[in-house]
């Protein structure tokens, strides 16, 4: 069940990713991506991993790309503006350098040159703990200091933000 | 039998279709949304790869990158709506000024 | 007070910067007292020196002030320390009070310059170059003071730099000089490689003290090698045609750097190495001979000369050929004595006639002068004593110093050098009567707009003459014959040995037929020589008028080979400059520099271009291209860590 489940999930990631790059429509590209993320949370559901679905649901697909959304209106692109195009040459051979990145990194995952130790944390340990209090625990423990720095960044990017949005400084 | 390789597999597949779009698309929005779906196929790798590892760490990590994202599509917009507001375009071809 | 000997070179260092500087912006009256108020005190300074030197004992007349260490290299060990013994004391006294003087000449002399502060500045940095040069202890430090000579040298022969003459003049001098200095320079060189010093005290008591045969080979080769450097510097055969030139430069420069200092540095450097040059026979006949015939062949040339500067200078060659003789045969007392009186007299003529140009507004040629006698008397009177002086009559400076020189000629060398130098007394008393002749007497031959401005010179250009004039004629009493004080005074240097009384009483002691009567009958052949001469200037230009003319056409030949100076310059050019110069632009210029040098400066420089315009077709500009390399970028470094192993 499961199985065939991560296949057509699988399957509608990749196929929005891919409207998303030759969708014309910025509007449409943002909706696309919603659509991503949400299947990327189904699977993260599907790798038990409940709490990270959650977020990934509000502060992806919620918060950041109704921030895009918001960005594209606010602009109010219409949707030939792409008519200048530069490197028209370039299209092709990205293409192929797409593809040739993605054989080698299958290449990289066929070679088992990355390999990670068995931790403690089995499905049957965290479900008897909870996944979201394990989170909460490990990150206001273990993990305070990156968790405490990641506020700093947040704050140097609100305040980055509000500089680069001001008419005059 | 889903194994790790597939996820790791379907993570590249999502990363690539990124980096295609970076190269290709001209809208400075589409570019920053495609670089949005790279860093969640990277997420979906620390994800899977937490799991089949009985980790806890990639999905702490996870909060990392989504903060990182989080940030930049804050500051990056801020740019965009900055360099609109200069040149009336999002159009990144017509912003070839990174040269000496 | 042989402590402040450092003073003597500061003062004219502090009056060279603070013209050199501020001068522009000073008031002129301003930058002449500095100038002259620097050398005056210099002249200050060396007379208490002077004086702190006589109140030693005359064997431990040697005084060394160390300032510091110049150079430290391995075993090679240069200081910056002066020395004062009686040979550099007569050199600083005569350098600080002839330039003194001329110093307070020049500010009437320039009055009119607009580039006042800047001669003033070469000035002063000219008497500062030549006091370190006699100052100095030891080769390299002197070196130094001959280079800086003939530097200032250069930039006051070329202080009018628009004449092209005057450029030229100052090239000239400076190329010359540089082959002398080419000489010099490896001769310093070859006395480290022999002695491991270059320190004077050292170096000469290691060759005295017998280390070294006479007629030693490494011997020979430093001095004439250094002996090379002096025929540059002081204008002797084959390198003294940059002197006569010289006189394109302000004249009391001609008086002061071509006349009585800057010239007799090659006699200074022969005089402070005797020990070395004593060890050298060969040398000393070669110096002996050159000079001897410098003496007489810049004399001919002076007896048709018809610029009253260019005279002057050829007397000053053969004068200095003089104190060559007097050196080569080992006379460097009579040689040093000469330096002394040649520059009170020689500067005393030059200065007189900068007067005689200043009168006639510029002119310097001696068939447009005459009758100025009436005109400008003082100049007159000054300039009459400096010629007698050169001329040998007693008792004037000259006489004295010319007279022992050819005594010693003929006691220490041999008849020819004597005979030769005679000759060329004979030449000196009748050139210099003639341009006395041309210049005071007879018809006036001025013409009438210039004889309109005819003036007496200022007073500060009269009060040098006559200060000169002073010296001219009580100069020589520093050494009569038998009662030579400066004999007496310089004795520890030139070692005992080298007196001329003793000189002739060894004579006289080895062969009893010359006696002690020899010195007063050669006074009375070489006052005799004088009066002959002198009598025949007065013949030729005062008596009979036409008769130059008459000789002139007669002997039309040797007159030209004389007027055109035995067109020594003309050789040169044809020997020298031109293939020098040929080969510079044929070769050096259009071959290495233009081909080889610039054409490899060039071409990397194209290279470089080329290829930064490949590459820079890179540098696009557009981000995607950027994002592109970077993922080739990516995917080459994964290649690299999953394959490179």
């Amino acid at each position: 069940m499961s199985e065939y489940l991560f296949y057509i999930v699988a399957a509608i990631t990749v196929t929005t990713a891919v409207y998303l790059i030759f969708e014309k429509n910025p509007v449409f590209g943002a909706l696309y991506l919603i659509q991503t993320m949400v299947s990327l949370a189904v699977l993260y559901i599907l790798l038990e991993a409940q709490f990270v679905a959650a977020v990934q649901i509000i502060v992806y697909a919620g918060a950041i790309m109704v921030l895009f959304l918001f960005v594209i209106m606010l602009l109010n692109l219409d949707i030939k503006e792409e008519a200048r195009n530069a490197l028209p040459f370039q299209r092709i051979p990205a293409i192929l350098m797409g593809i040739a990145l993605f054989t080698v990194i299958c290449i990289v995952i066929r070679s088992k040159l990355l390999q990670g130790k068995q931790d403690q944390y089995t499905t049957a340990y965290v479900q008897s703990i909870g996944n979201t209090k394990l989170i909460g625990n490990l990150l206001f423990t273990d993990y305070l200091l990156p968790f405490e720095i990641t506020s700093i960044l947040l704050f140097v990017a609100a305040i980055g933000a509000i500089m680069l949005a001001k008419r005059k400084l | 039998m889903i194994t790790i390789t597939h996820y790791l597999v379907l993570s590249a597949i999502l990363f690539t279709v990124g980096v295609i779009g970076v190269l290709i698309r001209r809208n400075a929005i589409i570019i920053f949304m495609c670089i949005e779906l790279m860093l969640n196929a990277v997420n979906l790798s620390f994800v899977a790869c937490a799991h089949y590892l009985n980790s806890m760490q990639g999905q702490l990590f996870v909060f990392f990158t989504m903060t990182v994202a989080a940030a930049e599509a804050a500051v990056g917009l801020a740019i965009i709506v900055a360099v609109f507001r200069n040149k009336e375009t999002v159009n990144i071809d017509d912003i070839n000024i990174m040269k000496w | 007070m042989l402590d402040l000997v450092a003073l003597i070179l500061l003062f004219p260092l502090i009056g060279t910067a603070v013209n050199g500087l501020a001068g522009k912006r000073m008031r002129k009256e301003t930058v002449g007292y500095i100038a002259c108020g620097a050398i005056g005190l210099s002249f200050l300074v060396s007379i208490l020196v002077f004086c702190g030197l006589l109140l030693l004992p005359p064997e431990g007349r040697l005084f060394e002030k160390h300032l510091f260490v110049w150079i430290e290299s391995g075993s090679f060990r240069s200081l910056a320390a002066l020395q004062v013994d009686p040979l550099s004391t007569v050199m600083i006294l005569t350098v600080s009070g002839v330039g003194f003087l001329i110093h307070v000449y020049s500010i009437g002399y320039m009055h009119h310059d607009k580039g006042y502060h800047r001669y003033f500045c070469y000035l002063n940095l000219f008497t500062f170059s030549m006091l370190l040069l006699v100052l100095s202890n030891n080769f390299l430090l002197m070196f130094i003071g001959w280079e800086a000579v003939g530097l200032c040298s250069y930039l006051l022969i070329g202080f009018w730099f628009e004449k092209k003459s005057a450029s030229n003049a100052a090239k000239k001098a400076f190329v010359v000089n540089r082959v002398g200095d080419f000489g010099f320079a490896l001769g310093v060189m070859l006395i480290f490689l022999i002695f491991h010093s270059i320190d004077f005290t050292e170096v000469f008591s290691a060759a005295s003290h017998g280390n070294f045969e006479t007629g030693n080979f490494a011997i020979t080769m430093i001095t004439l090698l250094l002996f090379m450097g002096a025929t540059g510097k002081s204008a002797q055969i084959p390198l003294y045609t940059w002197l006569p030139d010289a006189m394109e430069g302000p004249t009391p420069v001609s008086a002061l750097i071509h006349a009585a200092t800057m010239v007799t540095a090659g006699v200074y450097m022969i005089a402070r190495c005797n020990v070395l040059y004593m060890l050298s026979p060969f040398t000393m006949t070669v110096v002996a001979s050159i000079g001897a015939a410098t003496a007489l062949f810049a004399a001919s040339i002076g007896l048709v000369q018809n610029d009253i500067k260019r005279v002057l200078a050829y007397s000053t060659i053969s004068q200095l050929g003089y104190m060559f003789l007097a050196c080569g045969v080992g006379a460097f007392t009579a040689g040093v004595f000469h330096l002394m009186t040649h520059a009170f007299f020689k500067a005393l003529l030059f200065l007189g006639a900068g007067s005689v140009i200043h009168a006639l507004s510029g002119e310097q040629d001696i068939r447009k002068m005459g009758a100025l006698k009436s005109h400008i008397p003082t100049t007159y009177k000054t300039f009459l004593v400096g010629t007698i002086a050169i001329a040998g009559i007693p008792p004037f400076a000259g006489f004295f110093s010319k007279d022992e020189i050819l005594l010693e000629a003929f006691v220490r060398g041999n008849f020819i050098y004597w005979s030769i130098g005679a000759i060329a007394a004979l030449f000196t008393a009748f050139y210099m009567f003639r341009l006395l002749f041309m210049t005071f007497y007879g018809e006036s031959r001025v013409d009438h707009h210039t004889m309109e401005h005819l003036h007496e010179s200022p007073g500060n250009m009269t009060l040098p003459l006559i200060a000169l004039a002073g010296l001219s004629f009580v100069g020589g009493f520093l050494g009569i014959p038998g009662a030579s004080a400066i004999n007496h005074f310089l004795s520890p240097v030139f070692g005992g040995h080298t007196h001329a009384e003793i000189a002739g009483t060894e004579l006289a002691g080895h062969s009893g037929h010359h006696g002690a009567w020899l010195p007063y009958l050669m006074m009375v052949v070489s006052t005799a020589i004088a009066i002959a001469g002198i009598f025949l200037a007065y013949q030729m230009y005062i008596k009979k008028p036409d008769l130059p003319k008459k000789l002139t056409d007669r002997f039309r030949f040797i007159h030209k080979l004389l007027l055109n100076k035995y067109y020594v310059d003309e050789i040169y050019d044809a020997l020298f400059v031109n293939p020098t110069k040929k080969i510079s632009v044929k070769i050096l210029w259009k071959g290495v520099d233009v081909r080889i040098i610039d054409g490899s400066v060039n071409g990397i420089a194209r290279l470089v271009g080329g290829l930064s315009n490949v590459l820079r077709l890179l540098q696009t500009g557009y981000i995607r291209n950027y994002a592109f390399y970077i993922v080739v970028g990516c995917i080459f470094i994964v290649v690299l860590a999953v394959f490179g192993k």
